[in-house]
């Protein structure tokens, strides 16, 4: 028997939600008055959690790092939200996106959380509607939808490019009036520095006011972690810049299993790097290959001669050009999952036909969407359709209404026109599917300790189908949370109010102080952000894309290396008392130099290849990724024992009664 | 590139800050801003100084985070980008950059060009939302049809970062371009018409309570806004808050 117990309710798929959501213990609105409870992070899975929690008459905590919720990085979420509406009559269903997300996610999540994610899902925009998000319509003035990849219906609800900012404004107003009447206490500009447990239990949090300086102790009867997920370790990533990992990190360290590190989503639309000075990537939406063709140039010489500058993408013939993803994939075409669009761009590209100067970048072309939607006006409007320049305005206006503000941001960042030119991408780390492992009710396995949203690992095993992070972000917030923080909140009912003025909330400030101090002290040469771009050179090329036993051995030996040169040679200006971003991303990079080596040690460990872990050992003939179900069918839990090497790692199985466990196929 | 930077240093509130000069070399033209600004701050650890404080997060212009104040201008030279979308190809070999934080009573300077904008959520806590609890049972969201303009225009007030460009742009300091959009954003839609009466009134309140001049239809804030926010959402406002004041 595993120590770990995921609490999935009897029954059949379709019953287990309900049945179990009559059968939570409910805590009363009187005593509710009486629990506190803190939300670190204010994304789509923190934000929406704090207000509905606020409103079911909870004291809610939350806490940001940044200066205003709203700035969350859901914010910046581009295509679009799922949800099983069935609106355009394709034939869409709860089953469907379902099966979807269960294909998508290469058979490595849970069953009974996509259910019930997929359940919810149309609840969340009923909801988002009735809060004001101005979702695209149609000209009858009903909800307009897209597609995504890895599925054949239209059901994604979306805001032009913008979709993140939309529904992240719609939670942040919901928490808006929840601050306005007193219920939740907002702490912007904070950082937990760690979690405080009594007898067991999540009892409250250490923060940094990061103006002050100051170390503050806040309690509560549970703690919800909603940090969202760690591509930041790769140092370039689409995360924004103060994304981390450490909120789930300090967790894990207290005795939050983390699952499936190794599980990361590389997006294949990406802008490519431009130099070494580069921050950070820049993400062009999914929802472009709605429209958009990816291709490189069918001979490599052309490749070389654009690489050269001597060639113009457009002076390149349809009969020379290689759409291979159309090529390779039939059914799916563009439409395929990110991992595997991705795999098949780096394919390409090793081969010797990228096109940037660094050959690490694909075409996404927009020219014959154009000219369709062109056509398309032309004819609505009675104009001539053999005139290609009045068609190619008049698809422009049309794409640019759909795209708008992304071929803007294209534009701006690699001074070129995607209207009149493809443009170039690239895959990038993008999402990690991987994160605290929670059980059916999103508890971690400190009691007390609750994972929403990208910091948990369960919905979208190997992974996640675009469109699907808001869902789950929200659906975890608003639909799922909210009910089953009851069941373990209704035994505490008589807690009363927790002090802090404990042992415990004393050792726990006292080690973070201690941290702190000795980081400061540590007057090396190199600054934090030299390290971090090592550790991501080495995340990158050895843990990327595609993985190796050998390369993933070096990467733990040098990831090792580079923690003891961290401790011994970084430099931190300025001092504890004030406002210091060095220390605050020095403190981040402590904890990603430590959950490095856990995911390399993740990767070693599943002899197989699944979903975005790609082991170069395990593959077909065709180069797809080649699943060991008899020895792999489990999620990954490691238990922290003091060092990352002795992290223990316990196995959930997964089962599958309600979708058939085969190879996936987008042929 | 070679560039000569005037950077407004300021060690925390109360303190008083100045301009203090540097010299930067070797910057590409194909960087962001705040990529130069990463560059600058390197040179400035390595050399056991204290890095020059700016708030920054997505780096994509959609957070709001970034406001720096760039030759007199929020956001610098170029048309709707923030700062982190801004270019060093924007600039020429020898120029010299002034850098200041947005500058209003209404945001004060944390650390030299970093400002606290809270002021903008508390007026967003005094009504901008619709009253509606999560209860998982509201109506299905296409019981009620939405005239396609409406729509993109609640959509268009909605994308407002909320950075406080036309604040710092404003010789006012008017919030009037940010208040008027989220006003706006609500108004446009049914859902939002319940509450239309309150909110503006409450809204302006607080605006006012926050210390934000008044607008003088200068233009300068839609100028400057890097969302191209429209000045038609301040003509709205003014009107939704005639009437709400003659309602009430």
């Amino acid at each position: 028997m595993s120590v770990i117990n995921s609490n999935i309710p009897e029954g059949p798929i379709e019953k287990k939600w309900i049945k179990h959501k009559n059968e939570i213990k409910l805590v009363s609105p009187a005593n509710k008055r009486g629990i506190d409870i803190i939300v670190v992070g204010t994304g789509l899975a923190g934000g929406s959690a704090a207000a509905t929690l606020a409103e079911l008459g909870y004291n809610v905590k939350a806490f940001c790092f940044q200066d205003s919720p709203r700035r969350a990085h859901s914010i910046a979420a581009q295509g679009g939200i799922n949800a099983a509406k069935n609106y355009q009559g394709d034939g869409d269903s709860i089953h469907r996106l379902f099966y979807d997300t269960v294909k998508g996610g290469d058979y490595r999540s849970r069953e009974a959380n996509v259910y019930r994610l997929a359940e919810v899902s149309s609840n969340i925009i009923d909801q988002c509607v009735a809060q004001g998000v101005p979702f695209a319509r149609e000209y009858g003035g009903l909800l307009d939808n897209r597609s995504f990849g890895g599925v054949l219906v239209s059901r994604t609800f979306y805001a032009k490019g913008q979709t993140g900012q939309q529904l992240l404004l719609g939670a942040y107003s919901a928490m808006n009036r929840q601050i306005a009447r007193g219920k939740i206490k907002m702490f912007s500009r904070h950082e937990m520095m760690d979690i405080v447990l009594i007898n067991g239990k999540a009892r409250g949090i250490i923060a940094r006011n990061l103006i002050s300086g100051e170390l503050e102790r806040h309690s509560a009867h549970a703690v919800v972690i909603a940090s969202g997920g760690y591509g930041n370790v790769f140092y370039l990533s689409t995360n924004a810049m103060g994304s981390n990992v450490s909120a789930a990190w300090k967790i894990h360290k207290k005795g939050a299993f983390f699952a499936n590190p190794c599980f990361t989503q590389i997006h294949p639309t990406c802008i490519p790097v431009s130099g070494d000075y580069q921050s950070k990537l820049t993400l062009m939406s999914e929802s472009l290959r709605n429209d958009g063709r990816i291709w490189v140039p069918k001979k490599k010489s052309d490749s070389e001669a654009i690489r050269a500058g001597k060639l113009k993408p457009t002076e390149i013939s349809e009969e020379n050009r290689d759409y291979y993803l159309e090529r390779r994939y039939p059914s799916f075409g563009n439409l395929v999952p990110r991992d595997v669009a991705s795999r098949a761009a780096k394919e390409r590209c090793d081969a010797g036909y990228g096109v940037n100067k660094t050959g690490e970048a694909v075409y996404l072309d927009f020219s014959s969407a154009i000219l369709r939607y062109g056509r398309e006006k032309a004819l609505l409007k009675g104009i001539d359709q053999n005139d290609e320049n009045k068609v190619k305005a008049l698809g422009k206006d049309v794409v640019k209404a759909k795209y708008g503000n992304l071929f803007q941001m294209y534009e701006k960042i690699v001074d070129e026109n995607p209207y009149e030119t493809p443009m170039m991408i690239y895959p990038a780390v993008h999402y990690t599917m991987g994160g605290v492992w929670v059980d059916y009710n999103l508890m971690t396995t400190i009691p007390g300790c609750f994972a929403i949203g990208e910091a948990n690992f369960s919905d979208h095993g190997a992974n996640r189908l675009g469109a699907s992070a808001l869902m789950q972000g929200l659906a975890d917030g608003y639909f799922v949370l909210p009910y089953t923080i009851g069941e373990y909140l209704s035994d505490d009912i008589k807690t009363g109010k927790v002090s802090t003025d404990t042992n415990e909330f004393k050792e726990a400030e006292k080690s973070v102080a201690d941290k702190i101090d000795a980081l400061l002290n540590t007057n090396g040469s190199k600054s934090v952000d030299y390290f971090h771009k090592k550790l991501g050179k080495i995340m990158w090329n050895k843990c990327g894309m595609s993985r190796n036993e050998v390369d993933l051995k070096k990467a733990i030996e040098d990831i090792q290396k580079l923690r003891s040169s961290f401790y011994k040679n970084v430099i931190i200006p300025g001092d504890k008392s004030s406002y210091n971003e060095s220390l605050c991303k020095a403190m981040r990079l402590a904890d990603f130099l430590e959950l490095g080596e856990l995911f390399a040690m993740d990767a070693l460990k599943r002899n197989e290849s699944c979903g975005g872990h790609f082991r170069e050992e395990f593959q077909t003939k065709e180069g797809e990724a080649l699943r060991m179900d008899d020895n792999f069918s489990f999620v990954s839990a490691w238990e922290n024992n003091g060092d990352i090497s002795n992290s223990k790692l316990h196995k959930e199985n997964l089962e599958f009664s309600n979708v058939e466990l085969k190879n996936r196929s987008y042929k | 590139m070679k560039l000569f930077l005037k950077i407004w240093r300021q060690k925390d509130t109360k303190s008083k800050g100045s301009i203090a000069n540097y010299e930067i070399d070797g910057i590409s033209p194909d960087m962001s801003f705040l990529e130069m600004m990463d560059v600058l701050n390197e040179k400035i650890i390595l050399n056991g100084g204290d890095p020059v404080a700016f708030d920054h997060d997505c780096r994509e212009g959609i957070c709001g985070s970034c406001s720096m104040f760039i030759n007199g201008e929020p956001h610098g030279p170029d048309r709707y980008v923030t700062t982190c979308q801004l270019h060093m190809r924007k600039f020429k070999d020898g120029d010299t950059i002034y850098i200041e934080p947005f500058r209003a009573k209404s945001f004060p300077v944390i650390k030299d060009l970093v400002v606290d904008r809270s002021s903008f959520d508390r007026i967003q806590q005094a009504g901008g939302y619709i009253s509606v609890n999560t209860s998982g049972n509201p109506q299905d969201a296409n019981a009620i049809p939405i005239e396609k303009e409406s729509a993109d225009k609640a959509f268009d007030a909605a994308t407002c970062i909320g950075c406080g460009a036309c604040v710092a742009s404003c010789k006012n300091s008017s919030a009037m371009l940010f208040v008027s959009a989220k006003v706006s954003q609500f108004s446009y839609l049914p859902q939002g018409k319940v509450e239309a009466t309150d909110r503006v009134l409450n809204m302006v309140k607080q605006m006012d309570e926050e210390g934000f001049g008044n607008c003088t239809n200068t233009g300068a804030c839609h100028v400057e806004c890097p969302k191209g926010i429209s000045l038609d959402y301040i003509t709205r406002m003014n009107s939704e808050y005639l009437k709400a004041n003659i309602k009430k």
